[in-house]
Parts: C-alpha cells; sequence; structure tokens
C-alpha cells in the first residue's frame, strides 16, 4: 500500500536527512520500494525545507505527494504551509515547542528540540524526531530504522544518533497516547 | 585507497548514481562547469576521481569542458562531462569536433526548464531534439534517457560503453526530477560489470599506420596519443591518413561513414520498454521521468476501461522508429507525453499513419498523470477508424 510521507521544518534542522534516513530504511532495509525528493529554499539556514517520502511494496511512479497519510512538522511556517495537507485519518506529528496548533487540531506533539539538548545536542532534534515517527506509525521496522541511522550519519555520532532515536521512540510509546 | 566500485545496496540520489557508473564504467577523467541540476555529478566526482587515482578538472566554462574531455580521450582516458541546458547550448560546437575526430566521450545533460537560464531548479525536456540537431552538419548520436535511479547508474555505464564501441560521444538526457530524486539503487560487484574498450591498433606504434581506415564495423582503431603513433587528428574533412583533403568525394565518404557506423548498429544501441500492448488500442509513448506518469495515468485508464499501454524510449536517439512503425499496425493512436512542448511527438510521427495525440507541459513541475490521462480519454474518443487485427509483436 503507497504510503506518503512530508517531513518539513526550516533549514539546518536536518528535515531532508531524515527524509533520507527514513527512505533508506525502507528501500535498503526493510526490501520495501521508496523515493525522496526534497524541496528547499536558497538559504543554508533558516529557509524553508520539505522532504516527500513515498513508501509502497510496489515500485512507486509518481514521487509527488498531495495530501500526507503522515506529515511531520518541525516549525511553525511549515505548519502555515503543511498543516492542512493532511489526508483524513493520517497521522500529525509535531515539535510541540515550535508549532503553534490551532485549537481542536488533534497531533502527536513531542518536544523534540528538547529531547534533544537533554541528550546534550539540539542537533539531533531530526533524529529524535524520526524515532517518535517509527513509535507512532511503524512505517518501517525499528530495526531498519535503526539501521539506517548507523549507516547515514558520521561515524562519530553514531552513538548520540541511535541515543536520539531512541529517545523520541520512547517518547512517544510512553508518553502519548495512539490517537 | 577508496574502492572504484561501491557494490552494494545504496538508497542514492539519481545524479549521484550517475557519478558512481561513470566510475564503475572505468571514468578516469571529468572535466565540467558545474550547473544546476547536475552539480552533484561534478561534486561527487571531485570527492570520488582523486580516491581512485582519476582527474577532475573544474573548467572556465562548458565550451572548454568540452574540450578537454576531448583531449583526455585522445590521451587513452574514458572522460566525462555534466551540464545542464545552458551548457549544453555551449557544448554544441566541440560535440560536433568530437563527432568528426571520432571521439568516445560522455556528456550528460540533467534537464531543467528552457530556454536560457530558464528554471535553474525545477525539471524539463527540451533539450532532446537539441541533442539530436544541436551542432553543425549531418551526424548520429546516441542518447539515453533514464527514469529511475538506478538507470542513471546502468545507463551511464552503457554509455561509456557504447562511445568507445563505436568512438562517438554518447549522451544522458536526463532530467531534474531523476537527477535530484533518490532512490535504491543496487551496485553489482566489479566483476560482474561489463567494460567494453574502444577498438585499438593492431601495429605497433612506428609501422605503417592509418588511423581513420575502418574495418567492417566502420569504427577504426584508436591509437593514444603519446604512445608513437605519428597519427594527425584534425576537424577538417580528412582522408584515412587523418589528412585534410578539400575533395567532395572523401568527404561524402566521410560523412556517410560517420553516420553509417551507428545507424548500421541500431540493434545493439536500441533499447525500450513496453508495457501492457497486447490488447492496446492507445500506447503512451514517453521518457524519463515522465514515462513514470505515463505509467501511472496508463493504470488510472485501464482501471476506467481504457486498453492503454506504454512505450518508454530509453534510446533517444538513434529514434526506435521501428518499434512505433510494428506498434503502428495494431493499434488507434498514440499518446506522446513530454516536458515540452512537442518534440519527440513529430520524430513519432515520422514512423506511423496513426493519429499522434500530444500531453505536453513547458516544464517546471513533474508531469501531472492527469495531464496524459486527459490526452488519453481524447484519443480514445477522437481516433476513427477501426482497430487493426491483433498481430503478435516481438
Amino acid at each position: 500500500m503507497r504510503r506518503e510521507v512530508r517531513i518539513s521544518g526550516f533549514g539546518g534542522q536536518g528535515i531532508i536527512l531524515a527524509g533520507y534516513i527514513l527512505g533508506k530504511a525502507a528501500a535498503v532495509y526493510d526490501n520495501k520500494e521508496a523515493t525522496l525528493v526534497q524541496s528547499y529554499g536558497p538559504e543554508a539556514r533558516g529557509g524553508a525545507a520539505s522532504a516527500e517520502v513515498v513508501i509502497d511494496e510496489e515500485p512507486v511512479d509518481y514521487p509527488h505527494i498531495e495530501a500526507a497519510d503522515i506529515l511531520v512538522l518541525m516549525s511553525a511556517e511549515a505548519y502555515r504551509t503543511y498543516g492542512k495537507s493532511l489526508r483524513p485519518g493520517g497521522t500529525l506529528i509535531v515539535e510541540e515547542d515550535l508549532v503553534p496548533l490551532e485549537e481542536g487540531q488533534k497531533a502527536i506533539k513531542v518536544p523534540a528540540t528538547r529531547l534533544a539538548e537533554e541528550l546534550g545536542r539540539r542537533i539531533v532534534a531530526n533524529i529524535v524526531m524520526l524515532g517518535a515517527l517509527v513509535a507512532a506509525t511503524g512505517i518501517v521496522s525499528k530495526e531498519a530504522i535503526v539501521e539506517s541511522v548507523r549507516t547515514s550519519v558520521p561515524p562519530r555520532t553514531v552513538d548520540l544518533n541511535l541515543r536520539a532515536l531512541e529517545r523520541g521512540y520512547e517518547y512517544v510509546k510512553e508518553k502519548v497516547r495512539v490517537l | 585507497m577508496s574502492k572504484r566500485v561501491l557494490t552494494g545496496r545504496h538508497f542514492m540520489m539519481g545524479d549521484v548514481a550517475c557519478a558512481e557508473g561513470a566510475l564503475a564504467a572505468g571514468c578516469t577523467f571529468f572535466a565540467g562547469y558545474p550547473i544546476t541540476p547536475s552539480t552533484e555529478i561534478a561534486e561527487r566526482l571531485a570527492r570520488r576521481l582523486p580516491e581512485v587515482g582519476g582527474h577532475y578538472i573544474q573548467m572556465e566554462d562548458e565550451l572548454a569542458s568540452m574540450a578537454a574531455i576531448i583531449g583526455a580521450s585522445w590521451a587513452g582516458a574514458k572522460a566525462m562531462t555534466a551540464t545542464s541546458g545552458p551548457g549544453f547550448s555551449l557544448m554544441m560546437e566541440n560535440i560536433g569536433l568530437a563527432v568528426m575526430m571520432e571521439t568516445p566521450c560522455v556528456v550528460v545533460d540533467i534537464q531543467r526548464g528552457s530556454p536560457s537560464t530558464g528554471l535553474p531548479t525545477l525539471t524539463g525536456q527540451s533539450d532532446v531534439m537539441q541533442a539530436k540537431w544541436g551542432s553543425h552538419g549531418d551526424y548520429e548520436i546516441i542518447a539515453y534517457a533514464p527514469a529511475s535511479c538506478q538507470e542513471m547508474f546502468d545507463l551511464t555505464i552503457r554509455a561509456f560503453n557504447m562511445a568507445e564501441r563505436f568512438r562517438n560521444p554518447v549522451l544522458i538526457m536526463a532530467d531534474e526530477v531523476v537527477g535530484h530524486m533518490t532512490e535504491r539503487v543496487v551496485i553489482p560487484p566489479e566483476e560482474a560489470i561489463e567494460r567494453w574498450e574502444r577498438p585499438r591498433p593492431m601495429v605497433p606504434p612506428g609501422e605503417h599506420f592509418l588511423p581513420f581506415a575502418a574495418g567492417e564495423d566502420l569504427v577504426p582503431p584508436m591509437p593514444r596519443a603519446g604512445e608513437g603513433y605519428r597519427i594527425y587528428v584534425e576537424s577538417l574533412t580528412h582522408d584515412e591518413r587523418g589528412y585534410p583533403v578539400m575533395s567532395p568525394e572523401v568527404h561524402d565518404r566521410l560523412v556517410r561513414r560517420l553516420n553509417e557506423k551507428i545507424r548500421r548498429a541500431y540493434d545493439q544501441i536500441i533499447d525500450y520498454e513496453l508495457s501492457e500492448v497486447e490488447d492496446a488500442e492507445i500506447i503512451v509513448i514517453s521518457y524519463g521521468s515522465t514515462a513514470r506518469s505515463a505509467r501511472q495515468a496508463a493504470r488510472i485508464a485501464r482501471k476506467e476501461g481504457m486498453r492503454v499501454g506504454t512505450l518508454r524510449l530509453i534510446t533517444l536517439w538513434p529514434f526506435p522508429g521501428r518499434v512505433v512503425e510494428e506498434l503502428s499496425a495494431r493499434i488507434r493512436a498514440f499518446v506522446v507525453a513530454e516536458l515540452n512542448l512537442g518534440q519527440m511527438a513529430r520524430e513519432v510521427e515520422r514512423f506511423t499513419d496513426r493519429p499522434v495525440f500530444r500531453a505536453n507541459h513547458a516544464g517546471g513541475m513533474m508531469m501531472p498523470p492527469e495531464l496524459i490521462l486527459a490526452s488519453i480519454e481524447e484519443a480514445y474518443r477522437d481516433a476513427k477508424g477501426s482497430r487493426r487485427q491483433y498481430a503478435s509483436i516481438r
């Protein structure tokens, strides 16, 4: 079944890398088909960044996303742009401290940046978010996402990133009632 | 030293897969002037080529880039450059030079919105006719259109092999969608990768040798500059010694041979993919990323009860006209979908008496499947005449 994931935030948050790691987990380690397309502004940091990942058992022909099954938003701007683009019944996951949700909107709220800071480096907030995503949706297997993180981040940061992944995963499993 | 062939399963961007394909094919030299959306190819090779004993040069412009790979090829290297529309225009003169001097080389064009600088970061397919006709003179070119990241790898290897085999420039006419998309790419073990080498002189240096005398296959053996062969390589019309000759007979003979060596090898060069054509009344022809949209459109059309098949052109040039001819006998109409205002559609028309409907967009986005679907519906509605009897094709 075709499942469409959009991860969006601002440049510098590691949005594209998060999309890459998710797609790689599916395509290389879960033996599914996956595509990643990316868009970002001309700025090195601070501009809008968005990754579109499509995962399917069948080959993916069309890699673009209209309405996502899973929407991960890590900035207020991303929420303004894509907040309404969730498919009915889809899963919305937001960075709790950066995304001001409209009243009544259901979402899985993860303070990813804070959790990353507790681990020592806010730069791994994207990986915390990935852990949360996998825990909340099961779109790829735990083993696949672990392996994908391990082979995608700089070697010296593997431990930190795996801790970040685990932290996001646990946070959702423990604190968030699945909607 | 790093490995030349990164055997394994990767999640890899198309541009990067193209660079890895070049390395796997044995490329040792890249000269280029980075331009979006092809920059990642240059970036990757700037890092990777020195790691495996090759050379990367950033040139002052695309004219020089093309000239540099011709020179490198004559020095014995497997050489490549990569660009996009604006740079491709600047390479035209020296692509003709490579054809005339029978110089193996690979030119990658990751197409973007054109004309001129157009849409630097967004996709297009409007250089496909320029690929065939952009340089002056009568010549044949070989061009491939990858539709996936895996094909960016595979077809780049094939491009190098064909360039060596026929001593001709070979083009990879990709588009931004395929260049910038990331997918699984499987890189086989090094020993499983087929590498062809250019034909080499049968006599040692010093002995009598005619560098432009060709045998049966019309492809002359190619010496390497500096090996000791006393050769002259020339852009003017030349005889079998390579010397300039201002004679209509020699000119006609040379130009015919340059064209004929490619035309004669049609079966070796042509590649395409047919899907669900057995009972098809309408066949959608497309290439590159648009072929992915066409597959989606055909699938939707089938669900709506329309009998639609697809022909994906993998080789753009020489044009796979014979398959269009063969299919023509058994369908009502073609739909040609492309991200330009109808370039390859004209070529299709040369090989069929069936109506050719068009699905076009000038570029800036991947072809929406709905746009192709609308053309399929139009073809279904408007293509007159009864469908001929089903005949099986290979």
